[in-house]
């Protein structure tokens, strides 16, 4: 989990944590829900749906809580998921129309 | 909620270190290998490396896929050789990494012999070995790293053969780094492999990852996500263990780390200095 100005947390009122947004190219997912069951903010869920292979992939339950951590790109078998952080505060305009709100 | 995209669509950060035209992958649903890709690729970021002087290596088996998709130079070769092919590619050029990624039944089994003697020789190598605790690709036959007494096809009285320990075999060999995770240690397995990357010597990291379609339902212990909650609530991480108490019993506690971290005269390193002595003489 990254914190900004964390070297001196006296000089501001709070430490802001970092915030992310969830990506998922849900055509590369096997449904192994690995993603959901160690995301450490509980930001998945399992949908309903099913994509091109017939798998379930996750969507994006609690966006507000992803701090852009990168465990579940990195723990991702499939190279499905990963996120990009965005400026608390202020959100940036979605990168493509596909992107997941 | 946004449809169902394609996947040409949006890029994910590890895609300039795969061959997209072979993704997605082959792996089945709930398997370790595409994690221990992951942290390489986590690892090859982070160590900003030419990746024009980084060859992959594998053999034969489900983990022997990974050389078709990671796109540095990279060779898939003849089963329990890959050890054999990256010692010739390093002396013929010892300017180039060159990295290892093969099972467990490449690596310790059929490939055992130059296992050991690359270890005995130190050359410079960095080998990740994924342990399935089994032979996946070939339909599930039992491999010397099977646990007793876990069922295969072809041991369906169970298992009774004593398992391999990986990193207690490394380091009797000669090994100058060993470690050892779990698919879901994922941060410490990119350290790891950034670790022996850059030691000079024969290092190993060894990955021991869920399979899901026979090691586990053979042996009824779940799916992929049920091996990696027993990972999450059964690995101790104990670094500078002892490698003799390092075997994995059958469903019991995995000790994880980094157990050996010491210096030896690489390969290349001793035959130049051996070289220099003669002609010196």
């Amino acid at each position: 989990m990254r914190i900004r100005n964390r070297e001196k947390p006296f000089g501001i009122e709070k430490p802001v944590t970092a915030r992310g947004q969830i990506v998922i190219i849900e055509d590369r997912c096997k449904g192994c829900g690995f993603c959901i069951e160690y995301c450490p903010n509980d930001v998945l869920r399992l949908s309903d749906k099913y994509n091109s292979k017939g798998y379930h992939p996750p969507y994006v339950a609690h966006e507000e809580e992803c701090v852009d951590c990168g465990f579940c790109q990195m723990n991702c078998p499939d190279f499905a998921i990963f996120s990009v952080e965005v400026e608390s505060g202020e959100r940036e305009p979605a990168p493509a129309e596909s992107v997941k709100r | 909620m946004e449809t169902i995209n394609t996947i040409q669509e949006q890029k994910h950060p590890m895609d300039d270190l795969l061959r997209m035209d072979r993704i997605p992958h082959i792996w089945c649903p709930g398997c370790g290998i595409g994690n221990a890709v992951s942290a390489f690729a986590e690892a090859l970021r982070k160590l900003e490396y030419d990746l024009d002087k980084v060859v992959v290596v594998s053999g034969i088996g489900c983990t022997g896929r990974v050389a078709g998709y990671i796109k540095t130079d990279s060779f898939h070769t003849t089963h329990g050789r890959a050890i054999a092919f990256a010692t010739g590619i390093k002396l013929g050029n010892p300017d180039l990494k060159v990295i290892v990624i093969s099972g467990d039944g490449d690596l310790v089994s059929i490939g055992g012999n130059h296992f050991v003697h690359a270890a005995r020789r130190n050359i410079d190598l960095t080998v990740i070995c994924v342990n399935n605790f089994i032979y996946a690709m070939t339909g599930g036959q039992v491999a010397p790293t099977t646990p007793i007494p876990a069922y295969t096809t072809t041991s369906p009285f169970g298992n009774f053969e004593a398992p391999a320990n990986v990193p207690q075999l490394a380091e009797a060999a000669g090994a100058v780094y060993v470690a050892r995770w779990t698919a879901l240690h994922m941060r410490r397995l990119a350290d790891s492999i950034v670790e022996a990357f850059n030691r000079p010597g024969f290092s190993v990291v060894e990955v021991i990852s869920p399979c899901a379609m026979y090691y586990s339902r053979i042996n009824k212990l779940g799916d992929g996500l049920d091996m990696m909650q027993f990972y999450y609530n059964n690995s101790i991480i104990r670094h500078g263990e002892s490698t003799d108490n390092l075997n994995i019993d059958y469903q019991k506690e995995i000790i994880v780390g980094k157990f050996v971290d010491r210096e030896r005269p690489a390969f290349s390193e001793s035959l130049n200095e051996w070289l220099r002595k003669d002609q010196v003489e």
